[in-house]
């Protein structure tokens, strides 16, 4: 059983490794308002943490976001990756998690058939 | 919703939007009361009486008031229908505190769910927020602070892929070791 104590060890063997860029890295935000959530943001959600785990990415964090009015789009993911727009992914589903990260996140290739909007910085 | 578990993201959501930045959520399992609570107390910017009254109705709910939309109505219809109820205790300036009061068992009472995916979603996706979970079932207790893991993990982010797995882990079996390690509603 996973205890505190693993938890401390995982930082120290963290502090020895080389400097990574967590400055820069790229965002991955889910809608989590009411509409989300009963459209199943947090299986969404999950999937993605899940798929970070696997692919062990360390240049990516997390975030959750409230109701943006796009509710019969949901569930809403944007991937932000640094320097580029923000891409706004609709209906996402947990099966469509594994290739948006493997193209977006990781290769750069927007998923366009998912995506429903696009705000340049 | 079909398990508590996702009304409690939306709880926390809520205190999220209203610019809290410490929650605590409690879930209260008493077996000799025959209750599930679920109470959600936060530092957010709260609400006065009118608005508070309101928040249940789904039908006053405008743009301006979105941030409770049909979250609350759904979960005072869920308590009421399992001999319980919803009450909101709120100070303008100070926060709110959302309490859910289910019979534990009711057949109509949804599951608690997947806990600890919404516990992790929490945590993870909120760093910078001070989350205190607290699940106890009658003597038993489980809680999990995030300032608790940031302070251990300094600039090593939750995102970080062994602290995701650890985080899963430690979650699930500490859950589990709540109802003596055995199989339950949630698992």
């Amino acid at each position: 059983m996973k205890t505190v104590e693993d938890l401390k060890r995982m930082r120290e063997q963290f502090q020895s490794q080389t400097k990574l860029r967590h400055a820069g890295g790229i965002q991955i935000i889910v809608g989590m308002g009411t509409c989300g959530i009963a459209a199943g943001a947090r299986e969404v959600m999950s999937a993605i943490l899940d798929e970070i785990a696997k692919r062990k990415l360390q240049d990516v964090t997390v975030r959750q976001t409230g109701c943006i009015g796009m509710c019969e789009k949901e569930v809403l993911v944007d991937v932000v990756r640094p320097d580029e727009p923000r891409i706004t992914y609709g209906k996402v589903t947990p099966a469509a998690v594994a290739k948006i990260i493997g193209e977006h996140v990781v290769n750069g290739r927007i998923v366009e058939e998912l995506v429903v909007g696009k705000i340049s910085q | 919703m079909r398990e508590l578990a996702l009304h409690i993201l939306d709880l926390v959501q809520n205190s999220l939007e209203a610019g809290a930045n410490r929650v605590l959520l409690e879930i209260i399992e008493d077996s000799s009361a025959d209750t599930l609570t679920i109470r959600v107390a936060d530092n957010g910017r709260g609400m006065d009486a009118a608005t508070r009254r309101s928040v249940i109705d789904p039908f006053v709910t405008t743009r301006t008031t979105r941030r409770v939309g049909l979250g609350l109505p759904l979960i005072d219809m869920s308590t009421k229908q399992c001999e319980g109820y919803l009450k909101i205790d709120s100070t303008v300036g100070q926060g709110t505190t959302v309490e859910a009061v289910y019979r534990h068992s009711h057949l109509d009472r949804p599951p608690l769910g997947n806990l600890a995916a919404t516990v992790k979603t929490l945590v993870i996706a909120n760093p910078e927020i001070d989350l205190t979970y607290r699940h106890m079932v009658d003597n038993a207790v489980f809680s999990l602070a995030t300032r608790e893991l940031t302070e251990i993990l300094g600039d090593m982010p939750l995102t970080h892929p062994d602290v995701i797995v650890w985080l899963d882990e430690y979650i699930a079996a500490n859950e589990a070791n709540l109802y003596g390690g055995v199989q339950h509603e949630n698992s």
